[in-house]
């Protein structure tokens, strides 16, 4: 086993990733070791990232351990470049984090002077003399060892023994020298880190179409009071919506705590709209079945409204007669209840073209389908060949056929025997050879021999003979799959 | 001003006067087809009411659960005649653990019986009682056909209260309600009709296939009038009707009687007729 990162206090005795945990023990043995868990690191992230939007909408995510924050134009509400890098800086150590903060005209300059900038122990920031854009941050990539460019270590190595250690040392030679030598990569790096060439950022919050937001002066505490606000954005987001002919779809509220942590509350609707009435009830039939309530903790900072998904609706002229008593539409029913159970337990069928019974139909939420497909039609006159419900999985019962490929006889289920005194079949269902082997019912798999049969009690079941008799198996497995009306 | 305030007013009463008027004249009642249960029910199923069914044990839950299925197209089929402003989508509710009692409803078996899949939605909720919040919510809308609630035992939070809940909001609405009561004990409640279905033998097809869906029904309780009397019924998919079953005679083997083959099933020139009819040539 080997350490995988390492805070300062381990640094100072030594310790770096990729020293084995026996040879940490030595060095430090009351040495503190919590199992690597990339997952939830990454989540961790991710969360942080999410925090960051307070400063700027782009903040991207830079693995494993980076958060990029492109502050261009949005620098001055937070009283200036360095004092939002201050802010951050405070913010981050009260979450007991440490950080190194760079500040730089690209992204991958920053990254690099985070990671190899001698600022790299300096929590607060600045210590790479990068005051901003201007000739100090030129200087403090130059200054910067090779390692910044991360090349994979052979071309690293050749830099080396090419007598290039610093940044700046490569910088001055000719591009078409170091390309023939290094690779494209290597120039591209190059140019990006000394800001000649930039690489667009893939910010982790995409600019949703719409977007209301409210802020407090004092973080507000009450609930009550923060659903009220939440209504009055609703209020602003129909303004907004009946302006430009949407209606949303989709509908988010965020409430910002003061201590950094952000609850989502996501709803979707059906059909577009825009009534802050109906959207505040999907709010408070989601905020009903929570799993972890609405907690404002010390208090909400901000709530903001979202509308991130949206489709064009026209006003409509009201019926006259509409008051009377219809406003509990099926439309608005459906996304309540989609909302309650949960969205995948509301659900519309469509057709899969697969002979096997139990694949030949695909549930998808009612609230994503918008469009009915065709069922086949049964040909007229003949009873029904499919029941109503399927047995999941088919149950195993005991048969007695005259001939082993032939109908059943008589079969034992629940205990009890039967006697069929009418049956139908075979219906041959074979496994799809065109797929793959490992797919349930793809090749290779056995075929199933599908009859109708009726007790001598009325009942009517469907069962199948698992394999072809000699030729799949030797003793096929007989399984009841339903039972007919 | 006001005078045309005034005026909008008046007529917009007026408007809905007219319209309740309009659906007050609306038939109150779906047959099913089969036309001594229909006299006997004093001219079918209500409208706007709560309908039981149960099962005879275990093996007929099939059988049950087909009669529910066929009733609400019944219902939906009266309804769709109408007019499309009537809503022709019906509702199926099921709690998660039915899936493991009696199986994964399958769209097709929907679609043998008549019915139109794409017009169904089905809903699952984690428990009784969420199925039953979600029942009396549905039927409170009036853009549903027919709502189906599938109920596995006898819950403890289906008492009088729920189902007065349910009947109530049945009869606001003119939404038919149907419950599928399977593997559960009868309990008093609101319900229009109780029924307890068994499954009968069928008239069998050529070359002994088993034939259309046929069931013995027996009218447990009715609210208003006489029950306890049964009938056997059969379904017509093409005609999505039921109609009378002839009772079926074991034929031949103990000759002890007459076979009597009642009504004469039609065989279409389908698929699996014609290979019946080859069957029974080289028998």
């Amino acid at each position: 086993m080997r350490l995988t990162s390492t805070n300062s206090g381990a640094i100072s005795y030594g310790l770096s990733a990729g020293t084995s945990l026996a040879d940490a023990r030595a060095i430090a043995p009351d040495l503190i070791v919590h199992d690597h868990d990339p997952v939830a690191d990454a989540d961790f992230l991710d969360r942080i990232a999410d925090s960051c939007v307070r400063y700027t909408p782009m903040v991207a995510v830079d693995p494993p351990d980076g958060i990029l924050l492109d502050i261009t134009g949005s620098a001055h509400l937070s009283g200036g470049e360095a004092k939002l890098a201050e802010t951050l800086a405070k913010w981050l150590k009260r979450k007991r984090m440490e950080a190194s903060i760079a500040r730089a005209s690209t992204a991958e300059a920053a990254h690099a002077l985070a990671r190899f900038g001698s600022g790299r122990d300096d929590k607060t920031c600045g210590a790479d003399g990068t005051g901003g854009a201007g000739g100090d941050e030129t200087l403090a990539i130059r200054q910067l060892s090779i390692a910044a460019l991360e090349l994979d270590p052979e071309c690293d190595l050749a830099l080396r023994r090419a007598g290039l250690k610093t940044i700046g040392d490569v910088a001055d030679r000719p591009r078409s020298v170091i390309a023939a030598r290094f690779g494209a990569p290597a120039v591209f790096m190059l140019e990006r880190l000394i800001g000649k060439n930039e690489n667009p950022l893939n910010p982790r919050v995409r600019k949703p179409p719409l977007l209301f937001e409210r802020r407090f002066v004092e973080p507000i505490a009450n609930k009550i009071y923060a659903l009220k606000v939440l209504q009055g954005l609703l209020e602003k987001a129909r303004t907004k919506l009946t302006q430009d002919d949407l209606g949303g779809r989709a509908f988010e509220a965020s409430f910002h705590r003061v201590d950094g942590r952000v609850q989502h509350v996501h709803v979707e609707t059906g059909l577009p709209t825009r009534d802050p009435a109906a959207i505040t009830r999907l709010f408070d039939e989601r905020l009903d079945s929570l799993a972890d309530p609405l907690d404002p903790g010390f208090g909400f900072d901000m709530v903001r409204l979202c509308v991130p998904r949206t489709q064009p609706l026209k006003p409509k002229q009201d019926d006259i007669e509409s008051d009377a008593g219809r406003q509990n539409s099926a439309a608005e029913l459906l996304d309540r209840l989609a909302i309650r159970l949960g969205r995948n337990r509301l659900l519309r069928f469509q057709p899969n073209s697969t002979h096997l019974p139990e694949k030949s139909q695909i549930a998808i939420p009612a609230i994503a389908a918008d469009k009915a497909e065709c069922w086949p039609q049964p040909p007229s006159g003949e009873p029904p060949s499919r029941p109503l419900q399927l047995f999941d999985p088919p149950q195993r019962i005991t048969v007695i056929a005259e001939t082993p490929d032939g109908p059943p006889k008589r079969f034992r289920w629940q205990q009890s025997p039967r006697t069929v005194v009418h049956h139908e079949g075979p219906e041959r269902i074979a496994s799809e050879w065109w797929r793959s082997a490992a797919d349930p019912i793809g090749r290779d798999q056995l075929t199933r021999d599908y009859y109708r049969i009726e007790d001598s009690e009325g009942r009517r079941y469907w069962v199948f003979r698992h394999g072809l008799y000699g030729r799949e198996a030797a003793d096929p497995n007989w399984y009841l799959h339903g039972l007919f009306a | 001003m006001r005078d045309s305030a005034q005026n909008l007013s008046a007529i917009r009463k007026q408007l809905i006067e007219d319209r309740s008027l309009r659906e007050a004249a609306v038939p109150e009642t779906f047959q099913s087809g089969h036309l001594p249960l229909d006299a006997y029910l004093d001219g079918g199923f209500q409208r706007g009411q709560l309908h039981e069914i149960f099962a005879d044990g275990t093996d007929n839950n099939g059988s049950a659960a087909g009669f529910a299925a066929m009733l609400s197209l019944r219902a939906l089929h009266k309804r769709t005649q109408k007019g499309p402003q009537t809503g022709d989508t019906a509702l199926w509710l099921r709690t998660i653990d039915a899936t493991h009692k009696g199986g994964r409803f399958s769209p097709s078996g929907f679609a043998e019986l008549g019915g139109d899949p794409s017009s169904l939605l089905m809903a699952v909720a984690p428990d009784d009682t969420a199925l039953l919040r979600c029942a009396a919510d549905a039927l409170r809308c009036h853009d549903f056909g027919v709502v189906i609630a599938e109920c596995w035992g006898t819950p403890s939070t289906l008492n009088l209260t729920a189902s007065r809940r349910l009947t109530l909001a049945a009869n606001h609405t003119g939404v038919t309600a149907i419950m599928l009561r399977l593997g559960a004990q009868q309990q008093p409640s609101t319900a229009s009709t109780r029924w307890l279905v068994r499954s009968a033998i069928s008239n069998p097809l050529e070359a002994n296939a088993p034939g259309h869906p046929t069931f013995d029904l027996t009218l447990l309780r009715r609210r208003s009038g006489a029950s306890g009397k049964s009938w056997r019924v059969e379904w017509n998919r093409d005609a999505r009707s039921f109609r009378e079953a002839a009772r079926y005679v074991q034929p031949a083997r103990s000759r002890q009687r007459a076979p009597v083959l009642g009504a004469m099933v039609s065989l279409p020139a389908g698929k699996q007729a014609e290979y019946r009819r080859r069957i029974k040539q080289s028998a």
